[in-house]
């Protein structure tokens, strides 16, 4: 933990684009560079932050969350998403597409595509962003 | 056919997240029971299915093969993924009374289960790059595993532990990476072909060692076996009975799979090699047993020597020597987990592991006294036990082949075994405790009682009846060794039809072409590099 007031002051800046922008890289990664586990770094290294300019206990009260349940789930989420292809007769892992309010005479009209390949990005990101956390708050409270 | 093939690995995985999230409780141990009760069930499915239809495979995602990752059940892939259920319930159950709760609240069962869903993960795929990845997956969680209590020695053992399995898994990747420049395929299935028309079979051999010395660190042959009698003997019993039956199976099964897909373009070379290993693994693993002193020690080093018998009929490479591979791949999983089991109750009621510092087992413990004689005479190769079929099939085996002298020191080895095995027994059981100590059952509470006897029992049971009815499972080996010496169902079970056709006369005059269309660019630059 450090105590600079500049610090301090940028951190909460930085943080929130730092998360945003981990966001705007877990979606943008399906065609494009980026995806789970960029996004999942990212996000990490706005709580990295954190925790250098707040300590580390501030940072776990600001996660509410223990970082490693947080990966958990994500490994949850992500399973989850390979299992969802049950239920249309599929085998593990196939991508499940819905294409909210598509018109279906229009073959080039995809309107908002929505996957459960996306929601395996998520678990992906969790599961990233929860160990990454886990291992970095481990080694701030150790020193 | 896609659900029966996965849910092994989707299994173990679940059920890990919800026994991490109730780690505080006591829900977190029953989860993991039920959850190793429900793989156990998923995998007997799997192996009923095998042996109804033959060889199953299926793309996960719907990724044709080569390019997906393919999951592939052949007979001994089954098998071994029915041996982990019974290993992982057993040891899911002797957990309830050999784990403390400050080890579960660090989340003991999760990483258990991660281990389990990356041995059956590692059984089960048929692409080599994703034999990589449950490797990786594997070595995660054991080394969490080994090191959950973080004494000093644990840790000390724990890192000589890693550091092998990283060297292991570096010299792994750089094989895949190279067979991938060669061949351009990482699905086994297809490597098996591509491979007999790599145009540098020298270069080809030096890839097969590669996989060897990966896969021998692994599976802890001669001369890399340190890390494993190093580090065993230093975690939970519970911990040690999983690693000493599944692990080091694993690295095996791994070089049974690739030695008969894949690399059998240059057999009297490899396999010489391999031979050779084997010879040096039984006699030295055993050596070092009976220089031991300790109960789990001595246990560690059998394994080295044991594993060495697998290796043996690997490298014989003949029908009946794969048989012999199989049945003992089968057998040794069981009794070596249960004798360390077994030295769990040793210690947990007679205070030590040490051979030095405990005794009068027999006299007031008589039915662990029972317990430990059934897998340990079994490893031993005592008739009527299941020891004795793998060591009698893999010693006709030799003899057939005319390895006089590898029969000889397989013998020699058995005899050995025996002696550290009298050993443990004189000194833990017969002897009178030094601190005189009365370690009976007794002395444990009702509850871990039960938790411990029954698996132990279960094993010992099921130790007796491969023993006493060998008949069926020597078939369903003489099955699973016929389907690894000819993959030619395999290979149809994973790519479809029927890649070339298998006349002679045809292939020669496709080569050049299907070498030009399919790797043409891969194999260039390495013959450039030959010339």
């Amino acid at each position: 933990m450090m105590n600079s007031i500049i610090l301090n002051a940028a951190t909460r800046l930085v943080v929130a684009l730092l998360l945003l922008f981990s966001v705007f890289m877990l979606l943008r990664g399906h065609n494009l560079p980026g995806g789970g586990f960029i996004g999942g770094l990212i996000g990490a290294t706005g709580f990295v932050l954190h925790s250098i300019a707040m300590g580390a206990q501030a940072t776990r009260d600001t996660l509410r969350y223990e970082p490693q349940n947080i990966a958990m789930i994500g490994l949850g989420i992500a399973l989850a998403a390979g299992v969802f292809a049950v239920f249309f007769g599929d085998a593990f892992f196939t991508g499940q597409w819905w294409f909210a309010g598509a018109d279906p005479a229009d073959p080039d009209d995809k309107g908002i595509p929505i996957s459960s390949v996306l929601v395996f990005d998520i678990g992906v990101y969790l599961v990233v962003f929860g160990s990454l956390l886990t291992l970095v708050l481990a080694l701030e409270e150790e020193v | 056919m896609s659900w029966i093939l996965a849910s092994p690995i989707i299994i173990p995985f679940a059920t890990a997240v919800l026994a991490f999230l109730f780690r505080a409780g006591p829900e977190g141990r029953w989860l993991s029971v039920i959850g190793s009760a429900a793989l156990l069930i998923a995998s007997i499915v799997l192996m009923v299915e095998v042996l109804d239809q033959g060889v199953i495979a299926a793309q996960m995602g719907e990724w044709a093969a080569p390019f997906g990752i393919t999951l592939v059940a052949d007979l001994l892939s089954a098998v071994m993924v029915v041996i982990t259920g019974i290993t992982g319930l057993a040891v899911a159950v002797y957990a309830l009374a050999d784990i403390d709760e400050k080890k579960e609240a660090l989340g003991y069962h999760a990483l258990f289960q991660v281990l389990l869903a990356g041995v059956c993960g590692a059984f089960l795929t048929g692409d080599i790059f994703n034999l990589y990845v449950w490797f990786e997956v594997m070595l995660i969680a054991s080394f969490g595993l080994l090191i959950l209590g973080g004494t000093k020695v644990q840790l000390d053992g724990g890192i000589k532990y890693v550091t092998l399995n990283l060297i292991s898994t570096i010299l792994f990747l750089s094989g895949v990476g190279l067979l991938y420049g060669m061949t351009g395929t990482l699905n086994m299935a297809d490597l098996h072909g591509a491979v007999q028309r790599v145009d540098n079979p020298g270069l080809l051999v030096v890839v097969a060692v590669m996989f060897m010395i990966a896969f021998g660190v692994k599976a802890a042959v001669f001369p890399l076996f340190f890390w494993l009698p190093a580090s065993y003997h230093t975690p939970a019993f519970a911990v040690s009975a999983i690693f000493a039956g599944l692990l080091t199976k694993v690295g095996v099964y791994a070089l049974i799979r690739t030695f008969t897909l894949i690399f059998t373009t240059d057999v009297p070379y490899t396999h010489t090699i391999l031979l050779w290993v084997a010879g040096f693994t039984m006699v030295t693993g055993v050596l070092g047993a009976a220089a031991m002193n300790d109960f789990r020690r001595i246990l560690s080093f059998h394994i080295v020597s044991q594993i060495g018998y697998m290796i043996l009929g690997l490298a014989l490479f003949t029908p009946l020597a794969i048989v012999g591979a199989v049945f003992y791949l089968v057998h040794h999983i069981i009794v070596k987990a249960n004798l360390f089991l077994v030295a769990g109750v040793a210690e947990r009621i007679a205070g030590s592991t040490d051979l030095d510092r405990i005794g009068g087992l027999y006299r007031y413990a008589p039915f662990l006294g029972l317990l430990f004689l059934i897998p340990a005479f079994s490893l031993a190769g005592f008739p009527p036990l299941s020891g004795f079929w793998a060591k009698y099939v893999l010693i006709k085996a030799s003899l057939d082949a005319e390895g006089y002298l590898i029969a000889g020191v397989a013998l020699a080895v058995g005899l050995l075994t025996i002696y550290s095995m009298t050993k443990i027994w004189g000194n833990a059981f017969w002897k009178p405790h030094p601190d005189g100590v009365e370690p009976r059952l007794s002395r444990l509470p009702g509850k871990d009682r039960a938790a411990f006897l029954s698996p132990i029992a279960a094993l010992a049971i099921l130790t007796c009846i491969i023993g006493f009815f060998p008949e069926p499972f020597v078939q369903f080996a003489e099955r699973s060794a016929a389907q690894l010496l000819d993959p030619t169902d395999y290979i149809t079970a994973v790519l479809g039809e029927p890649v070339i056709a298998p006349v002679a006369a045809e292939p020669v005059a496709t080569q050049p072409v299907s070498v030009e269309l399919t790797s043409g660019e891969p194999v260039t630059p390495t013959r450039e590099v030959q010339q």
